[in-house]
């Protein structure tokens, strides 16, 4: 088996050329060969999986847009701006992780709108400083937190649903950082996340 | 037998305790702020469709979404039930739909459900 995923993961760096996996892909793929056995005697449970993970990547496309939004805004000092550009490439890893996971899993992943429809639909125009910036990425983020964490019992296989755990953490970790910048204390209580 | 009788009755109250607590709108504001923002939105689409006066709403219609074949053939109305069943676990009640995103706790869905009645 070790020598199956092995070979998986060497011809799929391959298969991508001159551009690379980043640690994260290769972590999930990792997850995703170990479940292959599984979900060929579950098809149906695998299709739903492709489907949640479809709208996870939907998620991603579309924060890593918001991001593009914020930097381009004017709005964003230079102090917070690499912030920004950093929260977006963690988006961005997650993004080419889950393009990876379904395409392994045979599905096609969704594409991105276009940054002026996510603007549109993120009422962007109504934006006027830098805490109305912060504000709606630390709504997003704690949004896709939760997210990420109310999907995770709906995945047939386990190791994607431990995946989603993680997309978790990381925009928690997001979420966090921005309250911090805007001053929000932590929730008084704890569970406050998930479902 | 007494002791029986209270364990029973606390039972059935730990059970029912979402319908005896009263429906708290704002509440469900912020649980909809906290859990559903990150896919929709009141007034655009998103990821998932937009939810201004979805109760009432025939489902898989909100224009301009493209909707799973499971949602857009659905064929009915949203009710409060049916919100209900579908937050629970909406591929269970809708095999083929894609929202995968549920809500445990039945306190939570009914309160969730009570404020998307305010958003006509
Ligand atoms: C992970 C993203 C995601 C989250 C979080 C999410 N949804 Fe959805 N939702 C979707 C998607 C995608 C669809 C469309 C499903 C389809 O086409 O099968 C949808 C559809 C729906 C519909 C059907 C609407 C219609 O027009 O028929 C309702 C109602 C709904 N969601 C309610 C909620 C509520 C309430 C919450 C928060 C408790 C929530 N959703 C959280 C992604 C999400």
């Amino acid at each position: 088996m070790s020598s199956i995923v092995q070979t998986g993961r060497r011809s799929l760096l391959r298969a991508s050329g001159t551009a690379f996996l980043s640690a994260g892909a290769v972590a999930l793929l990792a997850g995703c060969d170990r479940m292959a056995a599984q979900a060929q005697t579950n098809g149906a449970s695998a299709d739903a999986d492709v489907q949640i993970l479809n709208v996870a990547l939907g998620l991603e496309h579309e924060a890593i847009s918001a991001y593009s939004i914020a930097a381009g805004s004017g709005l964003v000092t230079k102090a917070v701006l690499p912030v920004a550009v950093q929260f977006q490439g963690h988006h961005k890893e997650h993004r080419d992780a889950l393009v990876a996971t379904i395409r392994k899993m045979g599905g096609t992943p969704v594409a991105a709108k276009p940054d002026a429809e996510v603007a549109k639909a993120l009422n962007a125009a109504s934006l006027k400083n830098q805490t109305d910036v912060l504000r709606l990425a630390q709504r997003l983020e704690r949004g896709a937190a939760n997210a990420y964490l109310g999907v995770i019992p709906s995945f047939g296989d386990r190791m994607l649903a431990q995946i989603a755990g993680r997309l978790a953490a990381d925009e928690t970790m997001h979420w966090v950082a921005l309250s911090q910048a805007l001053g929000d204390s932590l929730p008084p209580k704890a569970l406050t996340l998930g479902a | 037998m007494d002791t029986l009788l209270a364990c029973a009755a606390l039972a059935a109250q730990l059970c029912t305790g979402a319908q005896l607590a009263a429906v708290d709108t704002g509440r469900g504001r912020d649980l909809w702020e906290a859990r559903c923002i990150g896919c929709h939105s009141l007034d655009a689409n998103r990821v998932g469709p937009l939810h201004r006066g979805v109760v009432g709403r025939k489902a898989g219609t909100a224009p301009g979404f493209s909707y799973s074949a499971a949602l857009k053939n659905a064929g009915f109305v949203w009710d409060e039930a049916r919100l209900d069943q579908w937050l629970a676990g909406p591929g269970k009640f809708l095999p083929g739909s894609r929202m995968g995103f549920s809500v445990a706790d039945p306190a939570d869905r009914a309160d969730i459900i009570a404020f998307l009645k305010t958003v006509r």
